[in-house]
């Protein structure tokens, strides 16, 4: 699987310079008082595809909203391709991070596709015909050009879940972060997803419990456990150390096997 | 016709009323008012003649006599203050069927009663030919500030879900025999508010976080800046113009 | 309760207009600054909730009702500036979609229910903060009195405008005396609701309720050797820069606001004067004012629209307007003053400051 470059036969990290994600020493405490992050650390090169797993309430989630600025840590930083993430530059850090939530619901409020697609270019001051150029591309990237004109709510949950993903693509972010892509999507859907997600040129970080999909797409995974990162390496080995996993909630689907793992999965056992 | 809204004030369709641009329908109207207020209340036949105008656009816009009488019901405390004016009222007095009555007293309350009337049915006959949304299109396009504009977008949102938990709630008290009769209802109420605001508010929550998300900075893109012809402008701005005459006429002949 | 079309004279209407327009425009600025990208969907949502509340009438006893005015439970929920311009939005789409309050009524209203309640509910509000224990239950008591004083505060001002320039012929004793009463007994049933919705919120979200910022704790980071440190908050709690840039701008804005109000309520009123009260005209115009009666209002310093002992009849009517005007902007300035002071003194005394983040106490086994 292969990580996408930026322009042919040159390295994407030189050109960049600078990592699509850097967060240091990141901690927050929710609302009413219950801290969620200890302190996390982390750095994603541009073009990697990246996994962040965990168990239930680790915080990825919280963890996300910081990295385009929805929540403000209290304490550490969040740097975007070079840019800190801070009051002055939320603007254009939300150009950079394409955030894709849970809910498509949540995302898509206006009366059409098109217009659900154009309402972040629009907000960047993008009109008139390169805004129906970049609302066109996005739409072909996921497969949905041709329910351009057709309000949300028609479509399917799979269909939805596709246009969310362009609504976000249609402003050209460096990095696309997606949390739970895979869940509730039949098995067709899944698969069609994850053609789009390979076929795309943008850094990748997807918060996911689906672990063989995690296997599938992303290259690296990050395990967020009690607030703080525990694991960060290639996936293959991190889904092969069932000690890991089980110390931190994670489990394979029954009858799943990395090829390579230390132990072999009972059929037999509960 | 809106998905969920429970707006019976709009009555859809499709007459010139309803074609008009909405800013050029909230500027008619907020004039219409104003010249309305500024007439003489001796000048009983302008305010016949107001409410010809009114009727007339209501004629055009093909709504029902009953529509509009049913929601001027939110009048109902300042009429009967208005009638008890008479009664309470100081200074000379009349006759009136038997009953001593104020002078000064009846013609408050007629003034009170004519103004407010007029005004009423004026915008119950703006509400009715326009979407809400479309009300706040065009108090944009008159230069009204955009946060404002934004603050009722976000409460017409906002007020669809918390109706809609409101009437849960109810239903949920009332299943359990609690129905507020005095005072004493208020705890009650008042920790139910609570509740209903925190909801409401994660409700709507999240629908913003992602409209943050992708750059909204507190205005909707405006993408369609068609400019509105003139004779629109002169359609909706006949009512207070002939309005306007019969002001006119009403200080000028006493 | 909203106020309909031609219940005022078109001096008081005007004027109000004024005060309410400029009211505005100064919370505009400010609420940006309170509650920045959050400023109005918190604003719409407080708006939805006060105009859904506002639908309910609660009963006050004896077949009588009132309704939430809400001013200072949006107050207390997202600072006073917002607050101003979340009634403020409520009534003006009450007014036009729903009928609601007359048009031209909308300057009284806004003053009324939006301006003088938030300002009041919030200075009030302050006031008895300070003087309790930090704390929640501090807050809670706090939103209690401060929607309780400013139903009344409200009915207040109103009866001090219909004394000015109330188009029906009413004793204002009988008004003062109806309103207050009334009043005093809906401040009762605004202050529970707004005390328990505070204290709900409080409870789950206190994130939401602008009173109680300056509540939390410092953070804990977990080091990957398994020691803990705790952290300074790198988010500055608020912005006393911000407040002091504020004062500069806000005197001459004030002072250019007064004196529009001033000159427009005298101009307006002499031209008006002879206007809406056609009866008087009528009777003038053929004759009948030998018999003329004393108006309803003939106790009022400013009866007939003029100053008692000043002549000339232009300056006389003037400086009524002007007197009625002054009289509301000084209450409204006075408070507005009042609050900025307070909120600024506040700013400096939020939340302790633990040890350093970085440095000797690292690690702390």
């Amino acid at each position: 699987m292969g990580t996408g470059e930026a322009g042919a036969g040159e390295s994407p990290a030189a050109a960049e310079g600078e990592p699509s994600l850097r967060v240091e020493d990141l901690a927050y405490a929710y609302p009413d008082g219950t801290q969620a992050l200890f302190g996390v650390n982390l750095t994603i090169a541009r073009g990697e595809r990246v996994a962040l797993l965990g168990p239930n309430g680790a915080g990825k989630t919280t963890l996300v909203m910081h990295l385009n600025g929805i929540l403000m840590p209290g304490h550490g930083s969040v740097t975007v391709a070079g840019l800190p993430v801070r009051e002055d530059t939320l603007q254009e850090v939300r150009r950079r991070v394409g955030l894709v939530f849970q809910d498509p619901d949540d995302q898509l409020f206006m009366p059409t596709v098109r217009e659900d697609v154009a309402f972040g270019p629009a907000n960047m001051g993008v009109r008139g015909e390169e805004l129906d150029r970049r609302v066109r591309r996005a739409l072909e990237r996921v497969g949905m050009l041709d329910a351009i004109d057709r309000p949300p709510h028609h479509l399917s949950f799979g269909q939805r879940r596709r246009v969310a993903v362009a609504t976000v693509l249609a402003m050209e972010p460096e990095i696309l972060v997606l949390d739970e892509p895979s869940s509730n999507l039949d098995p067709a859907s899944r698969r069609e997803l994850a053609e789009i997600l390979r076929g795309l040129d943008v850094t990748v970080l997807m918060v996911t419990h689906d672990l063989p999909y995690a296997l599938e797409l992303c290259e690296r995974s990050l395990i967020l456990s009690g607030g703080v990162i525990v694991a960060d390496g290639p996936t293959r080995e991190i889904l092969a150390d069932a000690e890991l996993l089980a110390a931190h909630r994670l489990e394979l689907p029954f009858g799943f096997a990395v090829p390579g793992s230390t132990s072999l999965p009972d059929l037999h056992a509960m | 016709m809106g998905a969920g809204h429970h707006h019976t004030l709009h009555r859809p369709g499709d007459t010139p009323v309803h074609r008009l641009p909405p800013q050029c329908k909230l500027a008619a109207v907020a004039a219409f008012a104003i010249v309305v207020v500024a007439t003489p209340r001796t000048a009983v036949w302008a305010f016949a003649a107001y409410a010809a105008l009114l009727a007339a656009v209501a004629a055009i816009a093909r709504i029902p006599p009953g529509f509009v009488l049913r929601r001027m019901a939110i009048e109902i405390p300042f009429v009967l203050f208005a009638f008890a004016l008479p009664v309470i009222g100081l200074g000379e007095r009349v006759e009136v069927a038997g009953l001593s009555l104020s002078v000064e007293g009846l013609w408050a309350a007629w003034n009170i009663l004519a103004k407010a009337t007029l005004g009423v049915v004026a915008s119950i006959l703006l509400a009715a030919t326009t979407e809400p949304r479309l009300i706040l299109v065009g108090a944009r396009r008159l230069r009204l500030p955009p946060l404002l504009v934004q603050i009722a977008m976000f409460m017409l949102r906002y007020l669809d879900v918390i109706l809609d938990e409101m009437r849960r709630m109810r239903v949920a008290r009332e299943s359990r025999g609690f129905v507020a009769r005095d005072l004493r209802a208020a705890p009650v109420l008042a920790r139910s508010a609570g509740a209903l605001f925190i909801r409401s508010y994660e409700r709507g929550e999240r629908v913003h976080l992602a409209m943050l998300s992708r750059g909204y900075t507190g205005s909707m893109p405006v993408l369609d800046d068609r400019p509105v012809p003139a004779a629109a402008w002169a359609a909706a701005l006949s009512l207070p113009a002939a309005a306007a005459v019969a002001a006119a006429l009403a200080w000028t002949l006493g | 309760m909203h106020v309909p079309d031609g219940f005022f004279t078109a001096a008081v209407s005007v004027s109000a207009g004024v005060v309410a327009a400029a009211g505005m425009a100064y919370c505009l600025r400010g609420a940006r600054r309170e509650l920045d990208d959050r400023a109005a969907p918190m604003a719409g949502l407080v708006a939805a909730f006060i105009f859904a509340a506002q639908m309910l009438n609660f009963p006050v006893a004896a077949g009588t009702s009132g309704h939430l005015l809400g001013g200072a439970l949006a107050a207390v929920l997202v600072g006073p500036y917002t607050a101003v311009l979340a009634v403020a939005v409520v009534l003006i789409v009450q007014a036009f979609l729903f009928a609601d309050g007359g048009l031209t009524a909308l300057g009284i209203n806004i003053t009324l229910m939006a301006i003088v309640t938030a300002v009041v509910g919030w200075a009030v509000f302050r006031l008895v903060v300070r003087a309790l224990p930090r704390g929640r239950p501090a807050i809670t008591a706090a939103s209690f009195v401060a929607a309780l004083v400013s139903v009344p505060a409200s009915a207040l001002v109103f009866t001090l405008l219909f004394w000015i320039g109330g188009t029906a012929p009413i004793e204002v004793g009988t008004v003062a005396l109806a309103m207050g009463g009334v009043h005093l007994l809906i401040g009762i049933g605004e202050g529970l609701i707004t005390a328990l919705t505070v204290s709900a919120v409080l409870a789950v979200r206190p994130d939401l309720v602008y009173g109680a910022r300056g509540l939390t704790a410092p953070l804990e980071l977990r080091n990957p050797d398994g020691t803990t440190r705790l952290a300074e908050p790198s988010a500055p709690a608020a912005a006393p820069a911000a407040a002091s840039a504020r004062k500069g701008g806000f005197a001459p804005f004030a002072l250019a606001g007064l004196a529009a109000s001033l000159v427009l309520a005298g101009v307006v009123s002499f031209y008006a004067s002879g206007d809406p009260d056609g009866l008087e005209r009528v009777a003038a115009d053929h004759g009948l004012d030998a018999g003329e009666q004393e108006h309803g209002l003939g106790d009022s310093p400013l009866a007939d629209y003029g100053v008692a002992g000043v002549a000339d009849e232009r300056l006389s009517v003037g400086l009524s307007g002007i007197i009625g005007v002054g009289v509301t902007v000084a209450a409204g300035g006075a408070l507005f003053y009042a609050v900025r002071r307070r909120t600024r003194d506040e700013v400096g005394a939020s939340g302790t400051r633990t040890g350093s983040a970085d440095g000797p106490d690292r690690a702390r086994a």
